[in-house]
């Protein structure tokens, strides 16, 4: 038997040892022929190109067995199981079969051990080990007989370069591929719970509804066992703070932008610059940590002075926080287009004996505007999907308010709420969260998508 | 204003009797002076304001944090009384009891239940883990008497760093004045003291603060990171190669630009949801591991890598393409043997920095069941783990106080870890970085 790793390492050594193999061949036949230069490419081309047939065949069969191995383990052990048991209706089989399958990697099990469950695990054992053994000959077979396959044909006229140039192209470009895997991952995962969540509340009590109470209860009949799915509190909550924060991070970041572009001096500018980044640069749960800590103790205290009464979660606190992890976000970015503008603009300005303010907000401002409401657009996609912060600061029922001293709850402390802990992966609670999740994505794809059009033709114009 | 300027400026060539254009601008020019000024300052003030924010950021997390690497020890007479010890099978033993044994000869007078429960919970029941580790390792110590410092228990330690005054009424305390009184009688004999927290950079996650430690959370973040490093450098490079070197000019690659620039700013918590509903759900990969955690954090850094990596070739000049092209290379050989070695530490930068951002992400981790209570300390990629921020999370939501300084130490040692990061990344920008 053979563990993975093991057999991973094998094939390793075997594609090394296949590369200098096809290598010496190469020069052998060079020789042959009267010379290096006889060879179609350079000698450690025939050597890649035999490590490659060495590796890779060998590699695809070996991922095809590990993405397949559970199922066809299982449909082999069920088949072998007695017919009252293989009868059971699908969902006590597929809670046998998890039992079964926890027992065999020899983890706590749901239901009491039977006799037949023990049975099946090892059988499941059984035909595991087995598997792995045929899979490592297969493998190790499969490696020697495409190396062997290449030094055969080792001539100088092989064309190994072209190959392997090939083989090598083709894996950049699976490479680029991956980032539209994972948005169809994204995409595909999302809709697919969402809709299941759709089948038992229907879309427009979920985008509409006014009240949003998810805590299912477990009996039939108990008070508000129903449920509430209607998402607009959550949707106002998360306008509410990330509107706060941008409150707090448009201005102080745009004026930041201006007066380290414009004003500041190279020495101030290489000082404050660093500064500006450390703060993009702090984990989230740092200021999460920091507004549930600080920030809304003094918002609280500081209100029962002026007698005002303040919830110790309010959305105030984590807006606020919010708004100073944008602020390096919102400067950075009115940065780079501020400094976009040409200089023949600001020459102008100074020409006609505009001060550098007069400059800044009459003409490098409206120059640069697409491209800073680009910035301010990615900023706000930024906000709703910003989690750690309300997570820790925000509070958790939904309130339907516009009053940035009481408690509010945000789209994101839904999904982590509903998810975090152990529940039943069917019931609307946790699907729930994939519905809100959806939300969350399509609203911040479309932000996304526009600020960065935006951004492209606000570049474009002065490049 | 301009429009105005110039008709003024019209108007003085038409007419010597009128007002002249410059002293317009001269009575105009004070104000605008102010304006200016103002505006100005405007801008140093909402600099000064951020940095103001970061200082209070960082001093109250260093202030309650720094306590934290100390812990407060009590110092015990215990005697390892050879009938409680089996010299055969010491680990078998009831340490707790012998532990309780010697805080009973220290005070004698404490005879009833309850008092007694009382006088135990000033110390920690790690002590007796840390004697059965003694005595495990040292046999021969049975039958004699051993002088130890133990862990107190939290409450102790925040009396001592004084986060719990003496001075509050006794029923809103979380010391009667009778445990006051028995830990003032261990100071008075020099049992007390506070030391170095080792526990904190060695032990796993506790339910008690005394015992709990960072080093399973840094454990499991190295595990973690060392998946997204292996999976997201090599990927995001030679993507970035692709795109930039290789791709032609069509829908297709126009297409995964979009995309790329797009996962850049989806919010982390859908990846989180991307991974529980692909990784755990469809593939059955074991919930809270460092795998599946690296996986989803490989997903969200490889856009930075890509578009970091991208810059770095775009800085590459076209001269050396030539060259390269020019003496006869392929193009996968220019590629690979002048370009890529010239756009490397700008890669390796990006990529640091993406690391960076990995290594303090949470969101997307709580989503894939990162979130539970793990006392082991992982020791490879399919052990349950934490990792630094979760437990960060984890701590703050803690209700003792004990729990508060070491979430902010917690943080203190995370926030030390991506400055080394981040240090490198620079040092590496500055080292390597040509300007052509």
């Amino acid at each position: 038997m053979m563990s993975p790793i093991v057999l991973l390492l094998t094939l390793l050594v075997l594609s090394v040892a296949g590369y200098y193999i096809g290598r010496r061949k190469a020069l052998y036949v060079a020789d042959a022929a009267g010379g290096l230069s006889k060879l179609h490419s350079r000698p450690n081309y025939y050597g890649a190109l035999t490590a490659l047939w060495c590796c890779m065949p060998a590699f695809f069969l070996f991922v095809f067995w590990l993405v397949f191995e559970q199922s066809i383990i299982t449909s082999l052990v069920v088949a072998d199981l007695s017919p009252d048991l293989r009868n059971l209706p699908p969902e006590r089989l597929n809670l046998f079969i998890s039992d079964v399958r926890s027992l065999a990697s020899g983890n706590i099990v749901s239901g009491e051990i039977t006799a037949e469950m023990r049975a099946a695990a090892s059988h499941y054992v059984d035909l595991q080990g087995i598997g792995k053994m045929i899979v490592g000959v297969i493998v190790l077979v499969a490696a020697v007989a495409g190396m062997l396959f290449v030094y055969r044909h080792i001539t100088p006229g092989l064309r190994a370069r072209n190959q392997v140039e090939r083989a090598v192209m083709a894996l950049l470009i699976f490479c680029s591929t991956i980032a539209i895997f994972t948005t169809v991952g994204i995409v595909l995962s999302v809709l697919y719970e969402a809709v299941r969540f759709f089948r038992h509340v229907p879309v427009t009590d979920f985008l509409f509804g006014l009240e949003w109470s998810p805590q299912m209860a477990i009996r039939e009949g108990q008070v508000g066992s129903s449920g509430a799915f209607g998402a607009i509190p959550v949707f106002a909550g998360t306008l509410l703070i990330s509107a706060i924060a941008m409150m707090v991070a448009v201005p102080i970041g745009l004026m930041s932008a201006i007066f380290l572009s414009e004003y500041a001096g190279k020495q101030f500018r290489a000082v404050a610059k660093p500064m500006l980044e450390i703060l993009a640069g702090i984990p989230t749960v740092v200021y999460g940590f920091f507004a549930a800590l600080v920030v809304a103790p003094v918002i609280r205290s500081g209100g029962s002075q002026l007698g005002i009464d303040v919830s110790s979660e309010s959305a105030l606190a984590a807006g606020l926080v919010m708004g100073i992890m944008i602020i390096p976000f919102v400067s950075s970015l009115s940065d780079d287009v501020i400094n976009a503008v040409p200089q023949s603009l600001r020459d102008g300005a100074y020409s006609v004996g505009a001060t550098r303010s007069e400059t800044i907000k009459h003409v490098l401002i409206p120059a640069a505007l697409p491209g800073i409401v680009g910035g301010i657009l990615l900023a706000v996609s930024r906000a709703i999907g910003e989690t750690m912060i309300v997570v820790m600061a925000a509070g958790l029922s939904a309130n339907l308010t516009a009053n940035p001293l009481q408690a509010v709850t945000t789209v994101t402390v839904q999904i982590v709420t509903l998810l975090v802990g152990d529940q039943e992966f069917d019931s609307p609670k946790t699907l729930a969260a994939f519905a809100l999740g959806l939300v969350l994505f399509v609203a911040t794809l479309f932000l996304n998508i526009i600020a960065l059009t935006v951004v492209r033709k606000y570049r474009e114009r002065y490049e | 204003m301009s429009s105005s300027k110039n008709k003024s400026i019209a108007g003085a060539s038409g007419s010597s009797r009128r007002e002249r254009t410059i002293d317009i601008v001269n009575r105009r020019l004070a104000k605008r002076y102010r304006i200016e000024k103002r505006f100005r300052f405007y801008g140093l003030c909402s600099i000064i304001v951020s940095m103001v924010f970061l200082a209070v950021l960082l001093t109250s997390i260093v202030s309650n944090g720094y306590s934290a690497f100390f812990q407060t020890y009590v110092r015990l007479d215990i005697t390892l009384d050879s009938a409680m010890l089996d010299r055969e099978n010491p680990g078998k033993s009831n340490f707790q009891a012998i532990i309780k044994q010697s805080i009973n000869k220290l005070y004698p007078e404490v005879e009833d239940r309850k008092s007694k429960r009382e006088l135990y919970a000033l110390f920690s029941s790690g002590a007796a883990f840390q004697l059965r580790d003694l005595v495990m390792r040292h046999p021969d110590l049975i039958g004699t008497t051993v002088s130890l410092w133990v862990p107190a228990d939290d409450d102790v330690d925040m009396l001592m760093k004084g986060y719990i005054k003496r001075s509050v009424a006794e029923n809103e305390r979380r010391l009667s004045d009778r445990q006051l009184g028995w830990i003032d009688r261990l100071a008075d004999q020099d049992r007390i003291e506070k030391r170095f927290n080792v526990t904190f950079f060695t032990a796993g996650d506790s339910r008690e603060p005394e015992l709990a430690g960072i080093w399973g959370a840094v454990k499991g973040s190295f595990f973690t990171l060392l998946v997204t490093l292996v999976l997201s450098f090599p990927i995001g490079l030679a993507a970035a190669v692709y795109l930039e070197e290789f791709a032609p000019k069509n829908l297709a690659t126009d297409f995964i630009e979009v995309n790329i620039n797009n996962l850049a700013a989806v919010p982390s918590i859908v990846f989180g949801l991307l991974g529980l509903a692909v990784f755990l759900n469809f593939f059955g990969m074991p919930r809270s591991t460092p795998l599946v955690g690296g996986l989803v954090l490989m997903l969200m850094t490889l856009p930075t890598i890509i578009i970091a990596s991208r810059a770095a070739l775009k800085a590459v000049p076209p001269s050396i393409r030539e060259a390269a092209l020019g003496v006869g290379s392929s193009k996968m050989q220019m590629v690979s043997s002048h370009v890529l070695p010239l756009a490397l530490p700008g890669m390796l930068t990006g990529t640091i920095i993406g690391m960076a951002q990995a290594l303090g992400e949470t969101a997307p981790l709580l989503m894939i069941g990162m979130v539970a209570f793990i006392v082991d300390i992982p020791g490879g990629f399919t052990d349950p783990a934490a990792v630094m921020p979760v437990q960060i999370y984890l701590w703050a939501d803690s209700p003792e106080r004990a729990f508060l300084e070491r979430t902010s130490a917690a943080i203190l040692v995370l926030l030390a870890f991506l400055v080394l990061m981040n240090a490198a990344a620079v040092i590496m920008r500055k080292r390597f970085e040509k300007r052509w």
